[in-house]
């Protein structure tokens, strides 16, 4: 396997703190990663390293995947609310320097990947929660990122939508298997999304532990109430409890 | 509450301040140079309007012509500053300076260099120094309220800056530009008024004209009539603007 990134006992300060650290992380080719923690443990910094966005204080940051190979879809969809939601997918090809008209082609393919085919003229003020982050999902693949980093994507949506949405990136993944580090505080988010869960500890983040949850993406029907599923789930609960005790 | 009623209640209230002004001018008899009733006023109004509409557009077109002006000043400058943060550094602290000096005491020094001859000149550029600021510092505002999270997607992006003002900073700043837009308009007539006062307008009279006019001969139901042609164009301009914004706003975000 080929690692796409990976973090060296990276440690970040900031003015108020350590943030993280020391950690070490990597994501190989095709994986699907998630990284669980309390509130305030360095998830989203972890991810800012991953994606170039932020340096480290110390430690060493390799990145195969370069900047125009990684893809970042926030909290919050993060759209422009002025441009329709084509026009929000082309923006990273755009960005690029890709002629206008093909971007927006390639845009409209994107939508169609995330079930948004017909919403390509919609304002972001005009589409719902789960579509709006469908849209900042399009616009992560549109580029044919081969690492995709999701800092806590579904927090915001209600449970039904999360878990189609969930659905829908794994069926995503699936066609071109970028790498995902999928950034999480639901335990079964993470053990449902991933075939790796990392846990971390209370800021300044560590890995606490990292548990290897059922390979097999995406999952079949019925899967949440699979005895391997639920296993997980106490597997990464119990890890992320005795993290949560050893910090306090 | 409902459109009638908001509609409804500034009119009722400005008809029974002008019930109790006419009636306190009726019962306590004040001479007219002193305190006109409304009638006097009204009859003021009617009589002169031929001469006031002139005025008032007279006025009017000064603070639109200035408007333009200021707009494209303000929006340069602001960019400028944005994307250069030496030329910030060196020229905020100027703008500021200007800002908190008075139009009135830098008005002779623009009627001089506007030359003797074209009071209009300096009426328009003072009333373009009225209105700038506002357009000034909503551009301010306005280019730096981008989503944090938007510039770390152009960051990752490796967009230049011309992408990221063209693509993120100017259509962030829309809103706050049309806010600008719309106190400067007020503002530009403010100053227009003033700047007449100052530089006067030669043969094209506006309406500070008319009121320092009647002001000087004591005819005070005309001071009043010309002040009310002016707080009417305020209004008028006001809605206009508000309309303009509220409709761009809407095609911007899309509802």
């Amino acid at each position: 396997m080929t690692t796409v990134a990976r973090l060296d006992a990276v440690e970040v300060d900031y003015p108020r703190g350590r943030a993280l650290g020391p950690f070490d992380f990597r994501v190989e080719a095709g994986e699907i990663v998630a990284l669980v923690g309390p509130s305030g443990c360095g998830k989203s910094t972890a991810l800012r390293l991953l994606a170039g966005l932020e340096a480290p204080t110390l430690g060493g940051v390799v990145r195969a995947a370069g900047k125009g190979e990684t893809a970042v879809v926030f909290q919050a969809p993060t759209l422009m609310p002025w441009a329709s939601a084509v026009d929000n997918v082309a923006l990273p090809l755009i960005l690029h320097g890709a002629a206008r008209d093909q971007a927006r082609r390639s845009a409209a393919d994107a939508l169609a990947r995330v079930r948004l085919q017909g919403a390509e003229g919609a304002k972001p003020a005009q589409l719902s929660g789960g579509m709006a982050m469908r849209v900042s999902i399009a616009r992560a693949l549109v580029t044919g990122p081969r690492l995709l980093l999701l800092d806590e994507p579904f927090a915001a949506l209600d449970e039904i939508t999360r878990r189609a949405l969930a659905d829908d990136l794994h069926g995503v993944w699936a066609v071109s298997r970028p790498a995902i580090v999928f950034v999480t505080h639901s335990v079964e988010e993470a053990a449902y999304m991933a075939s790796r869960v990392v846990v971390m500890t209370p800021g300044p983040g560590r890995i606490a532990a990292e548990v290897m949850a059922d390979g097999h993406l995406p999952r079949p029907d019925g899967y949440r109430a699979s005895a391997p599923f639920r296993a997980v789930v106490e597997q990464v609960s119990a890890a992320l409890m005795a993290a949560m005790e050893s910090g306090a | 509450m409902n459109r009638p009623m908001r509609i409804a209640a500034p009119l009722v209230f400005v008809a029974l301040v002008l019930a109790a002004w006419q009636g306190a001018v009726t019962a306590l008899q004040t001479p007219a140079y002193f305190l006109p009733g409304p009638v006097a006023v009204g009859r003021a109004m009617a009589e002169g309007a031929p001469l006031l509409i002139q005025s008032a557009w007279t006025t009017l077109r000064m603070a639109l012509l200035a408007l333009p002006l200021a707009s494209a000043a303000a929006c340069g400058l602001a960019v400028l500053l944005t994307l250069s943060r030496l030329a910030d550094a060196a020229i905020r602290p100027v703008a500021i300076v200007i800002q908190v000096t008075p139009i009135l005491a830098i008005a002779p020094l623009v009627s001089i260099w506007a030359g003797i001859d074209h009071p209009e000149r300096a009426v328009i550029a003072l009333a373009a120094v009225a209105a700038f600021f506002p357009i000034f510092s909503g551009a301010m505002t306005g280019l730096r309220s981008a989503d944090p999270d938007l510039e770390r997607l152009f960051d990752l992006y490796g967009a230049s800056r011309a992408q990221r003002l063209r693509r993120l900073w100017l259509p962030s700043a829309v809103p706050y530009l049309l806010e600008g837009h719309r106190v400067a308009a007020g503002l530009a007539i403010v100053g227009a008024v003033v700047a007449e006062f100052v530089s006067g307008t030669g043969a094209a009279q506006g309406l500070a004209w008319r009121i320092l006019e009647a002001g000087n001969r004591l005819q005070t139901a005309k001071v009043f009539a010309a002040l009310f042609v002016l707080g009417l164009m305020g209004v008028a301009v006001h809605v206009v603007f508000q309309a303009l914004e509220a409709g761009v706003l809407r095609r911007w975000r899309g509802r």
